[in-house]
């Protein structure tokens, strides 16, 4: 996934050194073949497979049209699974980053040997698969699921609360599953918040939501703007959550490209839909990058 | 003050983490549950499901199959990145940082697509459902970490080091024993540790790619899971989470994590 964005900047290579082309070819080759087998190859096959004509089936012809993207925007499903994707992403991004914020700014405040072990157990669900943890949310949300079997047995309900197999529980899992990288990525934005740039504030008089506005925030926003370009995406993108949580229920274009390739085999609109997911990574790269300029 | 230390701030942090850590907190306890069905907390306690996994044909042998790949890739993962890495890092040629960019360009593609274009490729290759396949796909998630881990391994070991032991007598093979290779190590460790989790937690791609006759771990959980509601998968994630565990430990016994990222 995408979890390190940031590029590795060049160092100076030193020019002195000659190499004979075969040994750099050598060095190369290994990777190359590994990236055209599995990456260049396939999304070139991708672009071209979503402009092939299929017959029912999913039989592929030799026929290249726009049908399928046609077919995809006069459809009514089709533009639902757009909006269900969308208000998703932004929903839980704007749900993560309220559940994120204050782990990242206790993280901040708190005394460094704490702020260690906290950090630590922050990014530890990273390293648990998210089929894991969408079974961890299954065994608690379901009907018979312990969130429920607590209300029912002190009373507070009679009947247990729907939190699965619908959109409630794709957005809890989904927020969940996301909070670790959205804290990483504000942790990394909070290095230029110090104490003093505060206390300058509040000694000229500044109450506490004015410093929070006027100081925290955009001291931290650099940090906001990524953590919220990475949940975006990866909630437009995630499948396993929605799949499992959402027990067939919730449409998504994720799931969509799923059904569509594996289970109808009608892979000219999976790959379809696939482009239509890249143009929305794109569009949200584009507005990103906007973002970040107004903050330099 | 917003953001100062207060308990209600405190009691705030502390039920985000509750909800951060809830599913896994959940699933240990179950794991130990003796029922035939989900039932929390467990009316009986014992190791039954642990057992039941292992006695499960279907988990046993993708147990099996996931560590197999992930160790295959994690060797073939370092045996290809490892020299991308170098060169790019120590090599002037043209179209440096091209390489560099589409060697590590899959990390920015959303897995489910990725999934479906290597998918629509195998299918035609005849690699679905083989080791084969498996391993290339696996292979193009880990490489771009092995390449990111490697170019800070490269650039923390400057070439003057390796040019002073050669000025001091060294021959090419002992600078490459005595110098590169022990200060590279953490980068090794990290990039394999790393290339071995993925491997064996990646689930979206190999949902594609993946035969009835070949499934890894992650796969047949998420099947699982899908179809049946019992204990068992909480007994089959604690043995997932523990061999995630038990790896990172064993790094952090031997190198210490923090100089194994790089810090």
């Amino acid at each position: 996934m995408a979890a390190i964005t940031s590029s590795v900047p060049f160092a100076e290579a030193p020019a002195r050194r000659k190499t004979f082309p075969f040994l750099l070819i050598a060095l190369l080759l290994p990777m190359a073949i590994i990236n055209f087998v599995a990456f260049v190859l396939p999304v070139i096959r991708l672009g071209m497979i979503s402009f092939i004509e299929s017959r029912s089936g999913g039989v592929l012809t030799n026929n290249y049209t726009l049908e399928n993207y046609a077919d995809f925007f006069t459809d009514s499903f089709s533009i639902e699974l757009v909006s269900n994707s969308l208000i998703l992403g932004f929903g839980v991004t704007l749900i993560t980053l309220c559940c994120a914020y204050p782990i990242a700014l206790f993280l901040h405040r708190v005394s460094p040997k704490w702020r260690n072990m906290l950090f630590v157990i922050t990014v530890s669900p990273l390293l648990v698969s998210s089929v894991v943890r969408t079974y961890g949310w299954m065994v608690i949300l379901g009907d018979q699921g312990v969130f429920n079997g607590i209300l029912m047995s002190s009373g507070i309900i009679d009947s247990p609360l729907r939190l699965t197999n619908n959109t409630l529980g794709v957005f809890i899992g989904m927020v969940e599953v996301l909070i670790p990288y959205m804290a990483l990525s504000l942790i990394a934005g909070f290095g230029r918040l110090e104490n003093v740039y505060e206390e300058a504030a509040a000694s000229l008089g500044a109450n506490s939501w004015t410093r929070f506005r006027r100081v925290i925030l955009p001291l931290t926003a650099p940090g906001i703007a990524l953590g919220c370009l990475l949940c975006f995406v990866l909630s437009i993108s995630s499948f396993i959550t929605p799949k499992l949580l959402g027990g067939g229920r919730v449409f998504l274009l994720a799931t969509e490209i799923y059904d569509q390739a594996v289970i109808q085999l009608e892979w000219p609109t999976a790959a379809a839909i696939s482009v239509i997911v890249l143009i929305i990574f794109g569009l949200a790269l584009a507005v990103y990058s906007r973002v970040v300029k107004r903050f330099d | 003050m917003i953001g100062q230390l207060t308990l209600p701030f405190r009691l705030l942090v502390a039920c985000i983490y509750l909800f951060l850590l809830a599913p896994i907190l959940i699933v240990l306890p179950l794991s130990f549950s003796n029922d035939s069905y989900i039932t929390f907390p467990p009316e009986s306690w014992g190791l039954r499901w642990y057992a039941a996994m292992f006695s499960h044909a279907g988990f046993a042998q993708a147990l099996w199959i996931s560590f197999v790949i992930a160790i295959t890739v994690t060797i073939l993962g370092l045996a290809a990145g490892v020299p991308a890495a170098f060169a790019i890092r120590r090599r002037q040629f043209i179209g440096r940082e091209f390489l560099l960019n589409l060697f590590t360009a899959p990390l920015l593609l959303p897995s489910i697509v990725l999934g479906l274009a290597i998918l629509l490729v195998f299918v035609q290759a005849r690699l679905l459902g083989t080791y084969t396949g498996l391993i290339i796909a696996h292979l193009i998630i880990t490489t771009p970490y092995v390449i990111r881990i490697m170019l800070t391994a490269f650039s923390t070991l400057p070439p003057s080091v390796e040019d002073a032991a050669t000025m001091l007598g060294a021959s090419p093979f002992t600078v490459v024993r005595r110098i590169t290779l022990p200060l590279m190590m953490p980068g090794f460790i990290a990039s394999a540790a790393l290339s071995f989790l993925l491997s064996f937690d990646e689930v979206v791609i190999s949902l594609f790619i993946t035969g009835p006759r070949l499934r890894t771990l992650p796969v047949e959980i998420f099947d699982y899971v899908e179809s049946q509601t019992d204990p068992m998968t909480a007994a089959v994630s604690v043995v997932l989470v523990a061999a995630t565990l038990l790896i990172i430990f064993l790094i952090e016994r031997t190198l210490g994590l923090s100089k194994t990222i790089g810090k």
